[in-house]
């Protein structure tokens, strides 16, 4: 097991360097100087000059890279061209808001989808798994921003439960927090709950084909308690890796679902200072991104391996 | 009173009949087999008396054990009965054990299920011990993946008779175990049978496996108990035509055209193929596992080589270095004096010489495409591949040549049974006319009388086409009747090689010997008098 934990942590470790390398590579072609972008097309050439100076821009670009890494690691993400404030307060205010967003939406997802793809693959092909596929289809095909206007519409406008958008700030408490972020969490969490659903009925219906299900029968368990003993974590593996995906998903991909409840989140940060070719920034966030999903993934590797004693055996 | 009586029990799945009026008894401490070949409906009755039948499944009839009914018993009361009262052993011991549980749990698990009150890890590691997996060798907190085969079997063993259950049912028990393997769980089960006086059904399509162990014989046909019958009688008058049949078939012998003057063909010299295994500390230098070791032999035109040997010996991968999919470690293979890989690459010109029939008639085919495609799969290995009426007739030539027609060249695969997909298999290995064919384990999933239809065609084509062929088998058996020589492969290594039949009746090399005795044998019965028969 731990020979496995240090071959995927290095593998981390690489997997960080060989992103930190392409992002940072990527932003530079990209085409636009920060300074002449920031001064305008007027500007003179020595008060460019003196500004690149300022943000760093006139030094070779391994130099820059290192800097740039270097601070990572200490905790200076630099600073903002256009806030002019250190990036990474702007960052943790965001992530202050995004993560507990994905959390929450991640286990509502599971919450629904764990006793729902349980329920469906007990009841394969009755009236049960068929209205619950039906579901999960609704739930694919729904657009997500028209579903969290709905969810305003009503819980909002109407019955009043939640405010209708923005978000508290955890220094009013933890409830008011949670509270600004339920609908949002809704929101996001129903199509992923779909997909779930479907992910872990079909998983169920694999292993309830297994030779070992039906030993497992013959031994006298019943059609239940073979399914949660036997049944269960064989099924994990493809639920996880789903659970990951959708976990890097609602880290960052949540724009739309930002910009309609006007949560200051961090999909919102990224489209800002792209728009404002705020680079550093970008450079920041893009990096922080693919550090939380790498991470991540090494968890759900973690959890493979927790799962499967074939894993964890040295092979 | 018999342990278990099943009297007039029907089956049925939709429409289709699989059972019709089966009756059987089962005495405890007695071995009945059920034997016959696949869809004959063994399975079935197994389930059936477990009463795990697929949910579309209509019974009628009666089961009773020990007196008690079991087709009417409500599903509670039968949870209590499996495991308990009713054992039952899988045929595929690689997938009938749960890989994330450990072995001890998974035979603690049964115990903990019945008599919750017992002290089921002492119990656990007893039963173990008594299958032949004492806890000091092989851990309980061991996992499925990390035993052999025929381990395994011992531990699903251990779950079903881990609470001496009355009855226990083996469906095709060894069927996926090599020969010595077979041999020592059959002896388990007999000591089993007697020590506990359990009643056992041996279900199996191997005759010889029956003959060696059952007091008593059950063979069905269709869904049908077509002769029973005390097993050395059976033996001696094999009254119904289909027992006759099957008995034929499966010591149905092939005639051999002779084979030309030799001149090598083939030509093995010093092969190695050697696997790296992890390091075993970082840093460390990774170990090094030789699958063949120094395997040297030559393969003349015209000539049918035998390759026997357990699972694990290095066939696998002698037959993948021979047809140039993995680059020996050390050593070489020459066709008619060309190496078959070059710089570790395969070398085509080599490469289309050669053809493989593998085992599995069911999985190696495309079930998206039709038998046109399949069976000419092996042109994209010539430079101008026959296009048109040309390619036509070469594909009605190679489906006559295996006693198909050339209109079933538009059909799917799944419209074929399963000789019939080894027929093809043997098309499209024919087709474009090799110098060598490796058999592949080519016959091991067939039924009996399928089998020998296939080893007929086999020997046919041998005198028609004039087949230069290598026949892997664990079947010694087939082997004996295929080949003019053979070579016994033990850990990588050729321990005995020479004229089939001089190896089979005088091998020298101790494996080869133990091979050949744990294989089961049908006693030649007309010979000895009736008189020994105890009824």
């Amino acid at each position: 097991m731990l020979r496995y934990m240090l071959k995927r942590l290095a593998s981390l470790v690489l997997s960080l360097a060989v992103a930190s390398l392409i992002i940072f590579a990527l932003i530079e072609v990209a085409p636009g100087d920060p300074a002449s972008f920031m001064l305008g097309i007027n500007a003179q050439p020595e008060t460019l000059a003196a500004l690149r100076a300022e943000l760093g821009l006139d030094v070779p670009k391994v130099q820059r890279y290192l800097t740039w890494v270097g601070g990572m690691l200490t905790g200076d993400f630099g600073t903002s061209y256009t806030y002019r404030t250190p990036v990474a307060e702007m960052v943790a205010d965001r992530i202050a808001v995004s993560l507990p967003l994905a959390l929450y939406a991640l286990i509502l997802s599971i919450l629904i989808a764990f006793p729902a793809g349980i329920f469906a693959a007990s009841r394969r092909g009755r009236p049960g798994d068929l209205g619950v596929m039906g579901a999960t289809q609704f739930g694919v095909a729904l657009p997500n921003f028209w579903f969290a206007m709905m969810l305003v519409l009503v819980f909002a406008i109407q019955l009043r439960w939640f405010p209708a958008g923005g978000f508290a700030g955890w220094d009013k408490g933890l409830l008011a927090g949670l509270t600004s972020l339920t609908l949002p969490a809704i929101a996001l969490a129903l199509p992923q709950a779909a997909i779930l659903t479907r992910v872990m009925r079909s998983a169920l219906l694999d292993v309830l084909g297994e030779d070992f299900m039906r030993t497992a029968r013959a031994k006298g368990l019943s059609a239940r308690q073979t399914l949660w003993r036997h049944g269960l974590r064989n099924a994990m593996i493809p639920v996880l890796t789903i659970i990951g995906l959708q976990f890097s998903f609602l880290f960052a991909g949540t724009i739309i679902i930002e910009q309609v409840f006007y949560l200051p989140g961090l999909g919102r940060l990224i489209f800002q200072s792209i728009s404002a070719r705020d680079l550093i920034v970008v450079e920041s966030v893009v990096m922080l991104v693919v550090f939380a999903v790498i991470l991540i993934n090494f968890l759900v590797d973690l959890a493979y391996a927790v799962v499967d004693p074939r894993l964890r055996s040295p092979k | 009173m018999s342990l278990l009586h099943i009297d007039n029990l029907s089956l049925w799945i939709g429409e289709a009949d699989i059972l019709k009026s089966v009756s059987l008894r089962v005495n405890p401490g007695e071995i009945l087999a059920i034997t016959g070949e696949s869809g004959s409906g063994k399975s079935m009755t197994a389930l059936a008396i477990m009463q795990l039948l697929p949910r579309a499944a209509r019974t009628s009839g009666s089961i009773r054990l020990d007196g008690a009914e079991l087709t009417t018993l409500p599903e509670r009361d039968l949870c209590a009965l499996r495991g308990n009262d009713i054992g039952m052993i899988f045929q595929e011991p690689m997938t009938a054990l749960n890989p994330v549980h450990s072995i001890g749990r998974q035979v603690a698990e049964t115990i903990r299920l019945h008599a919750p009150s017992a002290d089921a890890d002492t119990q656990m590691r007893d039963i173990l011990t008594r299958v032949g997996l004492p806890p000091d060798r092989v851990p309980p907190n061991r996992y499925p993946h990390e035993l052999s085969g025929g381990q395994r079997q011992r531990v699903v063993i251990a779950m079903a008779i881990a609470l001496r259950p009355k009855l226990l049912i083996a469906d095709e028990p060894t069927t996926a175990l090599d020969v010595t393997t077979q041999a020592q769980i059959l002896t388990l089960l007999k000591e089993l049978v007697r020590d506990f006086g359990m009643g056992l059904i041996l279900i199996t399509h191997d005759l010889a496996v029956v003959a060696d162990t059952a007091d008593r014989i059950a063979i069905m046909r269709d869904g049908e108990i077509v002769e029973t019958g005390r097993t050395h009688h059976m033996l001696q008058t094999r009254q119904h035509p289909y027992t006759r049949m099957l008995f034929k078939a499966s010591t149905h012998q092939v005639k051999l055209p002779k084979p030309p003057p030799p001149t090598a063909l083939l030509d093995v010299q010093h092969l190695q193929c050697s696997y790296r295994l992890p390091r075993p500390r970082p840093f460390a230098r990774p170990g090094q596992f030789d699958a063949v070791k120094d395997v040297s032999f030559t393969l003349m035109h015209g000539e049918r080589l035998g390759l026997v040997g357990e699972s694990g010996c290095g066939k696998s991968t002698l037959t993948r270095a021979l047809l140039g999919l993995e680059a020996p470690s050390r050593g070489q293979i020459l066709l008619d004096g060309t190496p078959v890989t070059t710089q570790g690459k395969a070398n085509l010109k080599i490469r289309r010489r050669m053809q493989v029939v593998f085992q599995d008639p069911f999985g190696s085919f495309n079930p998206r495409h039709r038998v046109a495609r399949l069976i000419t799969e092996p042109f994209h290995l010539l430079d101008s591949p026959p296009r048109g009426p040309i390619r036509r007739d070469v594909m009605a030539d190679a489906l006559t040549a295996v006693g198909l027609k050339p209109e079933d060249a538009s059909r799917y695969i799944h419209e074929f049974s399963g000789g019939q997909r080894q027929r093809l298999a043997i098309a499209r290995a024919l087709i474009i006319k090799p110098d060598l064919i490796i058999f592949d384990e080519a016959v091991s999933a067939l039924d009996v009388s399928v089998r020998a239809q296939i080893l007929d065609l086999i020997a046919d084509l041998c005198r028609t086409h004039g087949l230069t062929y290598l026949f892997i088998s664990h079947d010694l058996g087939v082997v004996r009747s295929v080949t003019d020589r053979v070579l016994v492969m033990q850990a990588g290594e050729i321990v005995e090689q020479g004229q089939t039949d001089a190896v089979f009746t005088k091998p020298q090399h101790p494996y080869t010997k133990k091979l050949i005795a744990a294989v089961p044998k049908l006693p030649d019965l007309r010979m000895q008098p009736l008189d020994g028969d105890r009824i």
